[in-house]
């Protein structure tokens, strides 16, 4: 492993110094403010699903999913499929709605949508927790794969992504970012698809070894673990969770409003559709090799497969190769994930917190934007550096148990049922994020229990976002006198096509 | 680097017409939120509704039973298709095409919706102005 660093450090420079020089270009055509925050509403559909595409695909997709699928088998495809099924059910639910609500944040829809503070500093609170929940995942693997492929002490990669998103989110805001996440889609891609090529190659010359003979029959089965009762629950869970999660994300949240209009965000969430379909196919593909090549990886390290799995494969310069593009896609998928909720939770941030008037002083529109981006990054990092070894996409896995059981009953209510009111959104986000935050932080801390206690904590979605949509329309029905006088004419809003001339509130 | 510094660059919505006169019938019906209006605007948001429901249930009856099948009969596990478990195949490939069909088929029926509402709302109808 001490010979060989040479790709990883060469790979993990390169990409860093293509986005900030990627960054840098877009900053000479990041110039107003509206540049700054929302790229100007001009964002193209293809241009902007490369974006999502590219900021979506984490750690969680580039390096967890081959590893759980090497560990636990067919039960762990629910996750790739679950991630890229949440854009369906975003692109049915909440879409076009959304951009034409006109909110940049999740806490701008609620304000916007309920009329009321109070809904919204509950959001603000949300959205930085579930930012934090999600941040923390993208720096650990950081550490994993630093330490992997050049043997850096696990805290030197957290800390190399955590400044790079600094570096490249501070000085140019919404409008470069989007070049870089797009060009880091196409990265990841193809850091996976090229090795994938050799290593198919290699695994026929070798006389195509059938990868189920050495894997345990539960292998091709797609239900967790145990199986039985709680299997069953448990996966049913997990779509639960992933499948309305997607649409709470933060930092998906915010590049929706960078669509030029309601029909665009259709197309852009179409388009990203084709694109993680296309992605998603190759982590099981490292699983399944690595299952013939890698089987010991399954006990405890196999979240670093595909960076490990070129270098056993295939000997000399080639394998080095691609273990460089490997390491590259790794890092950008870093980068891109962490910068997009940097930019989330720092947009609300600074909206909320450092844009606020402090003693005598008050930040502007961009300093506080970049004072927030350093808080946003800050308190992740420093989270990460004492617990480096949880699976990272389960981590991901409870951050979308979390936004699905509060900002997807949100939005699925606020967008199609008028009678949503202030208290009863207030009420349902406290129970779906209690409950479910409860549960994450119950399991973060006790790992690996069996039975029905722990299947029930360990995947809380399957009752959690029912009791937070049930609390919601309660607690509205009771309240109904205080229904938003302003509901009909944001309904309005939010479903008519921007083409139609009608008062929008 | 010695140009001037680009010129501010004034951020407004697109540019709205006001002038009544202009203005269709359905239109002033729901910003004046008369009792039509409200029927153009609930049936626009139930149709968008059922499509979104129908796409689910789609979804769901397809994606979902995945699960459930592979509980009740355990031995689907072992069925295989050329090299690949059936597990694999359905989920690990089949899947996105199915979602992008899905997706594509929503698409197209809610623009078609959304044109719909434009026609019925958006025109300008000279007889109905003379009649009522």
């Amino acid at each position: 492993m001490n010979t060989d660093i040479v790709p990883g450090v060469v790979a993990v420079v390169l990409v860093s110094i293509a986005t900030l020089a990627i960054g840098t270009w877009g900053l000479r055509i990041s110039r107003t403010t509206s540049d700054f925050f929302v790229a100007s509403r001009t964002v193209r559909p293809r241009l902007n699903a490369s974006a999502i595409g590219g900021e979506y695909l984490s750690a969680a997709s580039f390096l967890g999913v081959a590893g759980l699928l090497l560990t636990f088998g067919a039960e762990m495809l629910w996750y790739p499929v679950g991630w890229t099924a949440g854009y369906l059910v975003l692109l049915v639910l909440v879409a076009a709605p959304l951009r034409r609500s006109g909110a940049y944040t999740l806490p701008d829809f609620a304000e916007a949508r309920l009329g009321s503070r109070g809904v919204r500093k509950l959001c603000s609170v949300l959205v930085v927790g579930i930012g934090w929940l999600y941040l923390l995942p993208q720096f650990q693997g950081a550490g994993v794969t630093l330490r992997s492929t050049i043997g850096a002490p696990p805290w030197a990669g957290s800390l190399v992504v955590a400044l790079v998103v600094l570096a490249s989110v501070s000085p140019g805001g919404m409008r470069s970012i989007t070049f870089v996440q797009a060009f880091q889609y196409w990265l990841k891609l193809t850091a996976l698809l090229i090795p994938a090529f050799v290593l198919i190659a290699v695994w026929a010359s070798d006389g195509a070894v059938d990868p189920t003979g050495a894997a345990p029959a539960s292998w091709s089965i797609p239900l967790a673990s145990p199986g039985g009762g709680i299997g069953l629950y448990t996966t049913y869970s997990l779509i639960v969770a992933t499948f309305l999660g997607t649409m709470g994300l933060p930092h998906v949240v915010v590049r929706f409003y960078t669509n030029p209009d309601g029909r665009a965000a259709r197309r852009t969430t179409l388009a990203v559709l084709a694109l993680l379909g296309i992605f998603y196919v190759l982590p099981p593909l490292y699983g399944a090799l690595g299952r013939i090549y890698a089987p010991d990886l399954a006990d405890g390290r196999a979240d670093v497969l595909v960076l490990e799995l070129p270098q056993l494969m295939v000997p000399g310069l080639l394998g080095s190769m691609l273990t460089g593009l490997v390491t590259a896609g790794a890092f950008a998928a870093f980068l891109s994930t962490s910068s997009g909720l940097t930019i989330a939770v720092a947009g609300v941030l600074s909206q909320d917190v450092t844009g606020r008037r402090w003693g005598t002083r008050r930040l502007g529109g961009v300093a506080a934007f970049r004072v927030a981006a350093a808080i946003a990054v800050v308190v992740p990092l420093l989270m990460s550096l004492p617990a480096q070894d949880v699976a990272v996409a389960r981590t991901v896995g409870l951050a979308f148990a979390v936004t699905a059981s509060t900002f997807a009953p949100l939005l699925m209510l606020g967008i199609w049922w008028r009678g949503l009111t202030p208290r009863g959104a207030v009420a349902g986000l406290l129970v779906g994020g209690l409950g479910s935050g409860a549960a994450v932080a119950w399991t973060l801390a006790t790992s690996s229990s069996t039975g029905w206690t722990a299947a029930l904590l360990g995947q809380p979605a399957a009752w959690s976002v029912p009791a937070s949509l049930a609390t919601m329309v309660v607690v509205s029905r009771l309240t109904r006198a205080s229904v938003p006088a302003h509901a009909g004419r944001f309904m309005v809003r939010l479903h008519t096509p921007e083409a139609v001339e009608l008062e929008r509130g | 680097m010695s140009d001037p510094p680009p010129p501010r660059v004034r951020v407004t919505g697109p540019p709205r017409r006001r002038a009544d006169a202009v203005r269709s019938a359905g239109t002033r019906e729901i910003d004046a939120e008369t009792a039509l209006g409200e029927v153009f605007m609930r049936s626009l948001l139930r149709e968008q509704l059922m499509l979104a429901v129908r796409v689910l249930v789609a979804l769901a009856l397809t994606l979902g039973l995945l699960p459930l099948a592979f509980h009740v009969f355990p031995e689907l596990g072992d069925v295989r298709v050329g090299p690949l478990p059936l597990a694999w195949l359905l989920l690990g490939v089949l899947t996105y095409p199915w979602l992008l069909l899905l997706g594509w088929f929503y698409l197209r029926r809610a623009e078609g919706h959304e044109r719909d509402f434009a026609d019925l709302v958006g025109t300008v109808l000279p007889d109905e102005d003379a009649g009522s």
